[in-house]
Parts: structure tokens; sequence; C-alpha cells
């Protein structure tokens, strides 16, 4: 092929020249260029190589259906593989690369693979590498070679280093497509007083009309789309988005958008996001998304030099370049004959091999233009392998073609008919209906507040286009509640002369001469579509699968519909019956990136901090992850690893005093005369008799018995509890709470409320604890007849108001204190500036852990959603008196089995051996499967002078009280002998916290 | 994406709400305690294909929970009022 730029006409700008570089060359664009149209212009023909015969690709189209041009823009960690160079809009210092191929797509090593063929046909991945060879090294040899020489470009490996943000926008109508139909439907509505949002994905408004052929009544298209587009800009009721493509329309006409905000524009600007992802919530949807046009299937008819008819006249009449010089246009309908006066006014010498046997109007007016008209003819096949040179050509006979001639020429427009783009109604269920007269599928039956029109809906004169945006914009409105007069919704199809379906081109006698593809962009071919029929794939979405054809990026924009009519030539049945595959969002290709927008590294999430986190940093906390939240983790001190500080801490706790950050606890005021009754249904021990000042553990259940959460409830007074909950658990335990009050027992007078945020608390843990708290309390009596064990004290401290509960977790004799959030680090600065001196530490939530478990106490990984009280043996807590949540079904004969794992105390045989969590617990040495029990936390223990640990273990104490267990953990290596002990390796009558 | 009509907030998006089952599934009384009772209520569920009463919870909204009337098939949803029948009259139906 031999493209260049036209001496004038089209949209670019010739005064505006934009260089760019494709592979090493230096070549150079028009404003007003896609990267394709460039390409073109500058003479380079191969721009890619196929996905798996590495066949030499071309431009193929000019728009999101390009199955040939397909590069990578941009290098390094910008670097984009599969963009079609149909749609880049051209900025000066652009760089695309041809991929796929090496050393580059001109001379590619990989077309060794096209004389491989028959062993890349359908399903050869299947039949080749699934059958006797699977699970084989020669299949892992093969496999490499395989992925490596088929694919598509190379995503880059480093974090995407651009920004992309979220927006969200509400109108009365979105319009998708600003061809004649979307233009007339946005200015119709918005002047009927609708809130219009009317969305392009391409740089510019007016879709086909962009091609500035033909006429609208009697205006030129041009004029009518700068008058259009002139009332469209300074409407008030109307936004207009270009570069914006509407990529999925999900429930209640939600759509997603994705805008390119900076992708056409050298150096962007560093405050504007790379691109935008939009959700509208639109009342109505007018879907103007037009329709593809879809060639027909020849030998090697996917040869450079080979395009649709409307992308030759798109890059003649909008990009002002000649595809080639000398064309030809196969067609089998009425709109190739605009592809064919475009090419011919712009001196291309041009010849119509017409499908049809007539012509009709559209033929006559050619023969002024001297373009020569062949009429039963179309091309059998393409020659030339890296450029197009010439085409054989077929005469028809009947249904029938036989070969004929040979013509030259470096470009090959074909037209086979048009596709409406209906995916978008796809993706809300609607099924296309088939409309054997239009050879075309049409939108179906919709029940959404969804109107279709222009070529979307099968109408193709550009006048009649118009007339249904108008109608669509005025169904819309009435349908709002608006004043619009109705107009008459034109009828699909406008050709003077019918088209002749045509799928593929191949000779009575001799076939398919070359490869006949249906789908370029994965390289499936017709024999590929009837191989698949020949081996029993009757259903469409199986040949989908089976063939990979219409699949991925494409989503079926151009071989669906011939690959499903080659399927029905196949099984003698027709389109209606061998129905069609499912289109899915995204429409074209959506960057992660885009839909991640600013969640992505650090705000992913949200973090959580406590009101003391920054004073924690002064002390030189590491931090940890506990959900949301941050939390101190252990204070080194000098070179301390967390191993060495954890202990250190552990053991000052349990000698003198430490303080723990304990905000992140769940916090929920539970309020109400009726909130006594309330909290004794939902734990499974008694609060009614709770009394003022006391605080009592409390374990809650789910409907189904199983161990919900757990936590102290402070009674504040006769109306006011104060309960808290796990970390983890806080916001489930609410909303569990709002369900049980508002949907089961609205006649409570109970109100709860998170306060977790509202309160910043220390648990002072250690013998030396109650004179820390005594030197600083205003009025608080803490001695043990004062403030005894699960007392609830309110007084100062040191000023500020606080609650005091003496509660452990620790098992030493302790105290949890909350103050006022804004007090957290005041309340920081008087604990530290006692216990300080005292030779107690700060201690993390390792620490925590380590105490806890020496303790015995549960946490988070025995509270799995899977253990029950009896699993945790904590049954004789349930109240045998009163009902609660859970209390019935905790009894169901699985739950009640003595073999379930509960649990125990583990120590390893051998003192020095290191338990970790997650291993698995076995009998004996025969270590295989899944074993009987695990090990759920773990922690050293100066007590125990070596690592305990808790776990669950079939039959629990009852079966293994001192026995001996095997450990084995095959992830990291470990198997030896463990002894089951009870689960509490500290002070187990309790004598400390009575202290 | 569903949108909710919320008596209390006006239409959002189901992401900021949490489903909470069936609306006119009764859990048997706190005192009960037979088995088979809450075996029903806890493991048993229609699946309707059409409208379907269900509750739904404003989680990041004004928390109410709410009854929403949708059909399974078709995702419609008919509208919305407050579980609670003391806020009925105060808030009417959101649909």
């Amino acid at each position: 092929m031999s493209g260049y730029r036209l001496d004038s006409g089209g949209r670019v700008d010739r005064d505006h020249p934009l260089p760019f570089r494709w592979d090493s060359q230096a070549l150079t664009g028009l404003a007003g260029d896609t990267l394709a149209s460039a390409l073109l212009a500058n003479g380079v023909s191969v721009v890619g190589r196929s996905f798996k015969y590495h066949r030499p690709r071309g431009v193929t189209s000019a728009g999101v259906e390009e199955g040939g041009a397909i590069v990578t823009l941009n290098s390094g960690p910008w670097a984009e593989p599969n963009a079609k160079a149909t749609t880049v809009e051209m900025y000066k210092g652009l760089e695309a690369f041809g991929q796929n191929a090496w050393p580059s797509v001109r001379f590619d090593l990989g077309e060794v693979n096209g004389l491989f063929g028959r062993f890349f046909s359908a399903g050869f991945y299947y039949k080749t590498f699934m059958g006797p060879l699977r699970g084989t090294r020669a299949w892992m040899f093969y496999e490499y070679f395989i992925r490596r020489a088929a694919g598509m470009g190379t995503a880059p490996r480093a974090a995407d280093p651009d920004d992309y943000e979220t927006a969200h926008a509400f109108c009365d109508v979105l319009v998708i497509g600003s061809g004649p139909a979307g233009l007339e439907a946005a200015l119709t509505a918005a002047d009927s007083g609708l809130d219009v949002l009317l969305v392009e994905q391409d740089f510019e408004l007016g879709g086909d009309l962009l091609t500035g052929d033909p006429l609208i009544g009697d205006q030129p298209a041009g004029d009518w789309l700068r008058t259009r587009t002139a009332a469209l800009q300074t409407h008030e009721r109307i936004r207009i988005m270009r570069r914006t493509t509407a990529f999925g329309l999900y429930d209640n006409c939600v759509a997603g958008l994705v805008e390119r905000v900076t992708d056409h524009l050298p150096g962007a600007p560093a405050h504007l996001p790379r691109q935008r992802f939009w959700v509208v919530r639109p009342r109505r949807v007018i879907l103007a998304s037009g329709a593809l046009e879809r060639a027909f299937c020849f030998g090697d008819n996917d040869r450079p030099g080979v395009m649709t008819a409307s992308a030759a006249a798109a890059y003649v009449g909008r990009y002002g370049v000649a595809p080639g010089r000398r064309a030809l246009v196969a067609t089998n309908n009425d709109s190739g004959y605009r592809c064919a006066a475009l090419l011919a006014r712009n001196g291309i010498a041009t010849t119509v091999l017409e499908a049809r046997a007539e012509a009709g109007t559209a033929g006559a007016r050619l023969q002024e233009l001297g373009v020569e008209l062949r009429l039963g003819t179309a091309p059998l096949q393409a020659l030339g392998r890296t450029g197009l040179t010439g085409v054989r050509t077929a005469r028809a006979r009947g249904a029938a073609w036989h070969a004929d001639q040979q013509i030259e020429c470096d470009v090959l427009a074909v037209s086979g008919g048009w596709s409406p783009v209906v995916n978008l109604l796809s993706h809300r269920g609607v099924r296309p209906v088939y409309d054997a007269t239009l050879a075309a599928f049409l939108p179906g039956e919709i029940r959404e507040p969804i109107h279709v029109c222009g070529s979307a809906a099968g109408i193709w004169d550009a006048g009649d286009c118009v007339r249904s945006g108008q109608s669509a914009a005025a169904a819309a409105a009435r349908a709002l509640g608006f004043d619009a007069s109705l107009v008459a919704m034109p009828p699909a199809g406008g050709w003077p002369t019918p088209i002749r379906p045509l799928w593929e081109v191949r000779d009575e006698i001799g076939g398919v001469l070359g490869k006949s593809f249906v789908d370029p962009q994965h390289d499936v071919t017709s024999e590929d579509v009837r191989q698949a029929h020949r081996e029993g794939f009757v259903s469409v979405e199986h040949l989908k699968r089976y063939t990979t054809l219409g699949m991925a990026t494409d989503q079926g924009k151009v071989g669906n519909v011939i690959g499903l009519a080659l399927m029905a030539e196949a099984s003698g049945s027709s389109m209606a019956e061998t129905g069609t595959t499912t289109f899915r969002p995204p429409y074209t290709p959506v960057a992660l990136g885009a839909l991640s927008g600013r969640s992505a590294g650090s705000h992913w999430r949200p973090t959580r901090i406590t009101p003391m986190h920054r004073w924690h940093q002064r002390q030189g906390a590491r931090m940890t992850e506990a959900g949301l939240w941050l939390r101190p983790w252990y204070y080194p001190r000098g070179d301390e690893d967390l191993e060495a500080a954890y202990r250190r801490e552990m053991q000052i706790v349990r000698e003198r005093v430490g303080l723990v950050d304990v905000s992140t606890l769940g916090k929920i005021a539970v309020q109400g005369p009726d909130a006594a009754v309330f909290l004794n249904r939902v734990y499974v021990n008694g609060f009614l008799k709770l009394p003022v000042g006391k605080a009592r553990y409390g374990v809650m259940l789910r409907d189904d018995g199983v161990v919900m959460d757990d936590g102290t409830t402070w009674r504040l007074s006769d109306t006011d509890y104060f309960m808290t909950t796990t970390t983890a658990n806080a916001a489930a335990v609410l909303a569990w709470l709002e369900q049980l009050l508002e949907t089961r027992w609205p006649d409570l007078l109970v109100r709860v409320t998170s306060v977790t945020e509202q309160w910043a608390g220390f648990a002072v843990a250690g013998p030396r604890s109650r004179e820390v708290l005594a030197a600083l309390a205003d009025d608080i009596d803490l001695s043990d007849t004062g403030c005894p064990f699960m007392a609830v004290r309110q007084g100062l401290l040191q000023g500020v108001p606080c609650r005091i509960a003496r509660l452990s977790f620790s098992g030493e004799l302790a105290y949890e204190v909350y103050v006022p959030s804004g007090f957290g680090e005041a309340l920081a600065e008087v604990l530290w500036a006692t216990v300080e001196p005292q030779g107690g530490v700060l201690y993390g939530t390792e620490a925590l852990g380590a105490l806890r478990i020496e303790k015995g106490h549960v946490a988070g990984a025995e509270l799995d959603g899977r253990t029950t009280l009896d699993d945790l043996g904590m049954g004789r807590m349930a109240s045998t008196t009163k009902p609660f949540i859970g209390s019935v079904l905790r009894h169901r004969a699985g739950l009640a089995d003595p073999n379930r794992p509960r649990l125990v105390g583990i120590v390893p045989v051998e003192p020095g051996q290191r338990l970790r969590n997650g291993a698995l617990l076995f009998a004996d040495q025969n270590v295989s499967g899944h074993g009987i029990g695990w090990i759920s936390s773990v922690t050293y223990s100066h007590e125990c002078a070596g690592h305990i640990g808790l776990g669950f273990i079939a039959g629990g104490l009852a079966s293994w009280m001192d026995r001996t267990a095997v450990l084995s953990d095959p992830v990291r290596g470990d198997c030896f002998a463990v002894r089951v002990v009870a689960p509490c390796f500290v002070d187990p009558q309790g004598e400390r916290l009575h202290a | 994406m569903l949108r909710i009509p919320c008596p209390y907030c006006g239409e959002r998006d189901h992401s900021e709400f949490s489903y909470g089952g069936p609306a006119d599934l009764v859990y048997p009384d706190i005192d009960c305690d037979e088995m088979e009772a809450w075996s029903e209520a806890v493991y048993c569920r229609d699946n309707p294909r059409g409208p379907q009463r269900e509750l739904w919870h404003h989680l990041q909204g004004c928390r109410l929970w709410m009854v929403v009337e949708r059909d399974t098939l078709t995702h419609e949803i008919a509208g919305a009022q407050p579980v609670q029948a003391a806020l009925k009259p105060i808030l009417g139906s959101g649909s």
C-alpha cells in the first residue's frame, strides 16, 4: 500500500504538523490525525503482527473495531500495549511501537508460525497439549514457547505511574454517541427542558458526519454538523464530554464512562489525571451508538491494504489521506458507493466490485465520476504479502462464485453491511433480533428506560437518523413528564436497493484460496468455524469459546455476525435459530488504573488512627495494621527487633506495669429503659442483675449458635451501658444490634450508638497499675475495696473526666481507662509520666497478644466464625435459665459432637522448638490430609521458658490432656511432637488479677 | 448499580446499603425453644423469581432498616419503606 497525504480536504490542520515516532522512525502527522491516519499518510502499511500466525497486518478500520493496527504506546512504566492506532489521537511527540513481533513488524521471525497453521486451528491448545502430553515435561516445554509466540503486547512490570480519578454525575438523559441521531436527540431533549449529558468516544463530535459526506435534507453534512455543534455547545442544559466512552450500562441505567483527560496532551499538566472514571446516574438513556461496518470474508482478506469502505472514506474525507493510488471498492450494499465517490473525487483510480446483479440509483451516479462498475463481482483472494498488490476476483453465478481474473490495486475497501452497536443493550440483557432483509441484528424488546435511535437501530439514511433522534428525545421527555410533541420513529433500513447478504466469497470448486479471516484480531478463520461445527460445537457460546471468536478486547465488534452466519450455513439453520452471543462490558478496554481511581496505594482504603497516634510515633512505636486501624506493634529500644522488643515488654508488664492503647476497641452506647433486657437477650450470660458501677465480660452468638464476638459491657446508670467489642467486629456488631432492634424487637426501648471515636483509652496492666492510677486519680478510690475486680468508676484523672474499669486481658491487676478523644494525648502524657519512673513500659499488639495467649484468652484467631462456646471451653458461661440469640441452635446435633476440635494449649515436647500458627495437628507420625486440629495463636512465654500456643484439636482436653500429638507445617517444613495442655499457662487461679 | 429510594435520605446507590434477607421472614420469639422453628427461620429461604420484599440497611447513610420491594428477575425496585411501623407515617414510602 502506498498511502499519502492529499493536498486538500479533510478536517486535519495542515499548518499544524506534529512530529511523532513509529518504532525507530521519526515521522510527521497533523493536528486532527489519529495514529492510524498519520501512519497511512506516511506510507506505512504494516502496523502489526497477528496473534497466532504473526501475519503482517495493516489498518483495517477507522475506529474502535480495529483488528489489525494494534500497537504499543509509550515506553517504560507508561507503556500501554494493545492500543488501537485508529483511536489514538495524534499529538506532538507521540511514541508508538509495533508489538507481537521480533525484531520488527515488517520482518518478524514469528511469521514461521503461519507455516504450521494447521497446528494452530480451533482448539489446538486443548487437543494438542491437554491430551496425552498433559502434565508431562513435554507439555511444560511446549507451553512455554507457545505462550511466548502467541499473544499480544507486553504489559509493563512497573507500577502505573499515572493518576486517575473517579467522578459522579447525574442527568435526566444520557445521550451516548454524537452522530446525526445523537446530536439531534441531545438538542431536542434539552429544548424540551431536560438536563442532558452527551458523550462521544471520539475527540470530535459528529460520528459518521465527520467524513463530510451525505446530505442531510439539502444541507451538506459539514454545514449541518457545524450549526448543530454550535447550538449544542452554547445550550445551558447540555454538558458535552468528548474522548469519553460509555463502556458499560448497568442496573437503573447507571453508566460507566471513561474520560481520557490527558492522553492526547504532550506534557500533560500535573494537576490533571490521565483518565477519569465516571459513574453516571441518568433517569433515561438515549443510545445513539451507531453501527460498525463489517467486511465479508475472502482469501487472505487480512493483507495490509484491505479495509472497510467506511474506513477508506474516513481517511479521505476526514483525515485528508489517500489510503492508496489504485483502489477497488467491493460492496454488497448501497453504502459502499459513498466511499467510491470520495476516492474518485480525490483523484484515486477506483473500480467498484458490486456483488449484487444491479446497483440501482447508487451505481448510476458513479458513472459521472468515471468509476468503473463491475456487477456480480467480488474479491476472491487478496494478493501481496506485506502490502496489497492486487485482487483475484470472482463472478457470481446464482449463489455461487467462480474465479475470474486478476486486478491490480493497492487498496481494497470492502463493505459487507452494517452491524448496529447493540453492545450496551446486551449489557442490560436485551438480546438482539436478526433482520434477514437488512442482514443485521437489531435491538430486541427493551423494558428499561432506554431509547435507541440512528444506525444503532438499523436506520441507515442520515436524514432518517436525525428524525429518529428527535423521536427518541421526545419519547424520553414525555416519559419524564416534560412537554414534547411526538415524532414518528423512522423504520429501520433505508437503502434503495436491498443488500445481498454475503459472508464469504469462495470458489465453488476450489473453496477458499489462502486464509479467510472472520476475526483477524484473534486469527480465527472461516475454516476454524467450520471445523468447530464438524467437531460438534453447535451452540454459538461454545463456538466462541472454542475458537476465541469475538473474545477479549474485540467483544464481537467485527467478526461476530459473520461467524454466526458461517455457523448457520454449516449447520443448515437460520441466523435466528443459531442465535447470538452475549456482549459484555467493557465495550472497549478500560485501564485498571481508571477503575481504581484515587483508591490506590495508601489510599486503597481509609486509615484509622487513634488520638494518640502521633504520640506513639514520638515514642518510637513500630505500627501494624489491624483492619483499617494502625496500632503500635512494638516499641523497640536501641536495635531491638520485634522478637526482643515484645519479650521485654511482656516481661515488664508481668513484673511491673505497662500501657497499651486500646482505643481501637469497638465502643457502643446501649441506652434506654429496656437496655438490660436487650443485653440479656444478646449475650449468652445474664445481664439483668449487673449492678450500676460494674462491668461484665459477655459473649454473643449468631442466630446459628456460632460465636460472633466478645467484650465487656459496663453499667454506667440504670439506663446507660457502655459496650466494648473486638476491634475487628465493631462495625458488624453495631449493625447486628441495630437489625435486632429495628426488625425483630421494635418494642424494646433501646438506642445503640457507636462511640468508638468519642473515647480514647489505655489499658494499664501489671502489679503496679494501681499505684500508677492512684497517683493520678483526683477523686476515685482505687483500693481493692473501693474499686474491686470488674468495678466501674467515673471521675477525674488529673482534671480530665474519665471512665475506669478494673478489667484484665493480660491476667495481671489491670484497668482500662477511657477519656474523651480530645484528651487522648493528654492521657498518654500523664500516664507515661507516672509509668516511666516506675520502670514500666509501653507495649504494643505483639506483647498484648503474647500476654493473652499465656492467659488462654481467646481473640480473633479463635473467634473465626466457626467456633462455638463449647469449642472454646466457655460452655458453662451460657445461662441455662434464660433464652438468648443462638441459645437453641447452639445445641444442634453437629455442634454437640464431642469430637469437634476444641480449644487446648500446646507446648513443644522438645524445649526450644518454635511453634507457628497455622500448623496442623496430627494424632501420630502418619502425617497426611488435613489433620485433627490446628494451631491458632503462638507466642514465646517467659513463664514457660519456651514457645506456647493455643489451638484446636478433635475431642479437646477430654481426649488429649497431657498427651502427645504431632505438629506438621508442610509450608515451613516443621514436623515435631507437641504436648496438649490446658489453655491457661499463667496464674490459672486468677490470684494476680484479684490482687 | 441498583438505586434504592431510602425513605429518609432519598435515592442512593445500593453500595451504601447492606442486604438483610427476606422482609416477611418471621423469626421465632426469643422464648421459643423449638429447634425446628429456628432452623426453618435461619436456614430455609424461598428463592422467588419476580417481586420480593426484602430488608436493606442504609449502612453508610441514615442507618435506617427498610423494606425494599425488588424484582429478582429485572432488579426493578418498586419502593422502600421503614421497617418500623411508627416511622411510616413520618417518612412515608421512598418510591
